[in-house]
């Protein structure tokens, strides 16, 4: 408070005792307010542009007039209906299982010591770099009707079909994404783990809580912010996920952003693709938004008062 | 905030009466429900092979305020967090109380503790930080809500309940730590450098708050790990001495300060003067020894065990110093004037006598000696010590 006070006050000295022919100060701020140009531009043309032309394409019929027609046509499909079903089923199971493992593999790795912790912590960034596909092909050599275990339980038990079928099923994309998306929630997490204050464990531990408390009441809460991020980020690419959806090929399984790549580019229908697209954008951002909130309101919840 | 709220408290200027209402009810409860000690024996820790703390044995009676000081890596903290339990001794038994502790976990040991930066859980208000322990500890509601208030109003933050720890000051973070520590009522408290993040202004207010608390908590067993001597000389009712891992020196801590045991202790607490001398007459009489320094005799308290033409260590501490006007007198060290400072309550004045270097602190100087002046510097023979010369100590 002393400080803005006596900041305010050095300002108006300086104001006072300008000359008055000097120039205004705001003149010193054009080189700044030019430098925003370019970048406002490059996204202007790459990521605003595209993004209006489908809103908008969405917004007119075929006839060139403005019509909501097109949303009600394919708010009215089964095909919609089922891809919004699996998007939305995917998506929440998915961002739960990477929050779920993420926060208890973070935890193992930050807090219970054993050989090899620091490695482990290197590879999840490496398993961030690689192609979300290659996953869903490890799954089918592992977990696929001809894959090692059924091959191997097949031989075993004699068996004529393959016993294991989850794969080409939503939990097969499932158990894929949140094999994929885990990294992104746990690195953000355990950064935020090496932030905590050793002293404020050790603290708690004296004044008699048990680990678990600890963890519950000192390390979530401290962690809630990467927690935040790491589910943000999930739930977000969950919702868009492409890749491993058309490459485990579930049965029965289609998602929005499948359904749009059909709509656009195997049946050149456009209008339906950009009332989908659209749809999927409003999804994702709603998504993200409740996410947000809800964390938020458990923030301030598990800071209750006395 | 309210800045002015914070400066009140910062000040020391606490509802006292309120404080002390607190205070007594906490006491009442500490003494009914026992104080304990805290018991090292032969206490050995070790990091990855290297040994930290070597056969550490010390005992701080109930109700003691006890201070280990040392320099960095001496080992200080290691003894307070063997207490605690956050290390683990390789040999040694660690007791609390006359209960060994030592496989006891941190939860388990029902110890308070209050570190350097505070440590107060960012995401909990005041209150909630307070009342962490007792809910850990199951304590019934009503009860956590009476402790909690009661902690509050002993160190000055009744007030600042609601407020987060980002939004308090150094000083009053650090009283909500001890009122958290305090909360559980522990019958030891361990203190690990508290004082170390605060500016000096503040420090010298929570030293004070500090005495005051214990005075109103007789029975509470204080271990108190700081680097800073003036803090440990003035909370302190004994200090020990540690340097690499061992402890060098233990003792009331007015009589450590007047007598130190040996040269480590004589520089490490009050940074003394320390002049070789040989002893020529050891029993003086009146409990004085005669020495020679150079070329001149002086008189220093007699040591246990002197013999003539023994080789010692005259310590004098810097204020124990005083410029003699006129000719040298009896006790006196001619000294020539190498360097004078001022530091706003005192002078400091770094002498030259026989080759030695001596450090003189006075009271401020209306016309202080200039650099190169040779001045006649006395000694009273009782605040003088002779240390058995054991090298670097």
């Amino acid at each position: 408070m002393g400080e803005s006070a006596s900041g305010s006050a050095s300002g108006s000295a300086l104001a006072l005792a300008r000359p008055a022919n000097l120039p205004a100060p705001s003149a010193s701020l054009a080189p700044s307010s030019l430098g925003i140009v370019p970048p406002l531009a490059v996204l202007g043309i790459f990521f605003f542009y595209p993004f209006v032309l489908i809103l908008g394409q969405s917004f007119f019929s075929s006839h060139g007039t403005l019509s909501l027609a097109q949303y009600a046509e394919v708010l009215g499909t089964g095909l919609f209906r089922n891809a919004l079903f699996h998007t939305i089923t995917i998506t929440l199971s998915a961002t739960a299982g990477c929050l779920a493992l993420g926060l208890s593999l973070s935890i193992v790795i930050a807090f219970v010591p054993f050989p090899g912790a620091r490695i482990v912590s290197r590879m999840i960034d490496t398993f961030i770099a690689l192609p979300t596909f290659l996953v869903a092909l490890a799954f089918t050599f592992i977990y696929g009707t001809a894959g090692l275990l059924n091959g191997a339980a097949m031989s075993a038990f004699s068996l004529s079909l393959p016993p294991i079928d989850f794969l080409y099923s939503q939990w097969g994309v499932i158990l894929a994404e949140v094999t994929v998306y885990t990294p992104f929630v746990m690195r953000p997490l355990l950064a935020s783990f090496s932030l905590i204050d050793q002293a404020e464990i050790e603290i708690a531990s004296s004044l008699g809580a048990r680990p678990f408390r600890i963890l519950r009441q000192v390390i979530v809460p401290a962690a809630l912010p990467a927690l935040m991020a790491g589910g943000s980020l999930c739930l977000l690419l969950t919702t868009n996920e492409f890749g491993i959806v058309l490459f485990i090929g579930a049965k029965g399984v289609q998602t929005l952003p499948l359904l749009i790549y059909d709509k656009a580019i195997q049946e050149f229908d456009y209008s339906s693709a950009c009332v989908l697209a659209a749809i999927n954008i409003a999804l994702s951002l709603g998504f993200y938004a409740l996410y947000r909130s809800t964390l938020a309101w458990l923030g301030k919840r598990g800071a209750g008062l006395v | 905030m309210n800045s002015a709220a914070a400066r009140g408290i910062e000040a020391g200027s606490v509802d006292s009466q309120l404080a002390d209402l607190a205070a007594a009810s906490l006491a009442k409860e500490a003494g009914a429900q026992g104080a304990g000690g805290i018991g090292f024996e032969g206490v050995t820790v070790a990091y990855k092979g290297s040994i930290v703390l070597a056969d550490f044995t010390l005992a701080v009676r109930p109700g003691e305020v006890l201070a280990l000081i040392g320099p960095s890596g001496s080992g200080k903290t290691t003894a307070l967090r063997a207490v605690a339990g956050f290390v683990r001794p390789v040999a040694g038994r660690v007791s609390v109380g006359g209960r060994d502790v030592t496989d006891l976990p941190p939860h388990a040991r029902g110890i308070g503790m209050v570190v350097q930066n505070y440590a107060l859980f960012p995401h909990m208000r005041v209150a909630e930080n307070v009342a962490f322990g007792l809910r850990a500890r199951h304590a019934p509601e009503t009860e956590v809500r009476a402790q909690v208030e009661s902690c509050l109003a002993m160190v000055g933050m009744a007030a600042f309940g609601r407020r987060y720890p980002r939004e308090l000051s150094g000083g009053q973070q650090q009283r909500v730590a001890i009122a958290r520590a305090l909360a559980i009522r522990p019958d030891v408290l361990l203190l690990d450098e508290p004082l170390s993040a605060l500016d000096a202004q503040i420090r010298h207010a929570m030293i004070e708050e500090l005495a005051r608390l214990h005075r109103s908590l007789p029975a509470l067993t204080v271990l108190y790990v700081t680097h800073d001597q003036s803090e440990a000389l003035t909370l302190a009712d004994r200090i020990g001495i540690l340097r690499d891992g061992r402890l060098r020196a233990l003792g009331p801590s007015r009589e450590l300060y007047r007598r130190p045991p040996n040269r480590f202790a004589a520089e490490f607490l009050g940074g003394a003067n320390l002049l070789p001398v040989v002893i020529e007459t050891p029993d003086a009489g009146n409990g004085f020894s005669e020495v020679r320094f150079g070329t001149t005799r002086l008189r220093a308290l007699r040591p246990e065990g002197a013999a003539a033409g023994e080789t010692r260590l005259l310590c004098i501490r810097p204020h124990n110093l005083t410029f003699v006007p006129g000719d040298p007198a009896a006790n006196t060290v001619l000294a020539r004037v190498h360097e004078v400072r001022w530091k706003g309550e005192l002078h400091d004045l770094t002498l030259e006598a026989e080759g030695r270097t001596l450090r003189l602190a006075s009271v401020p100087l209306r016309a202080p000696p200039e650099p190169g002046a040779v001045v006649s510097a006395y000694f009273a023979p009782d605040e003088a010590t002779l240390l058995a010369d054991e090298g670097d100590g």
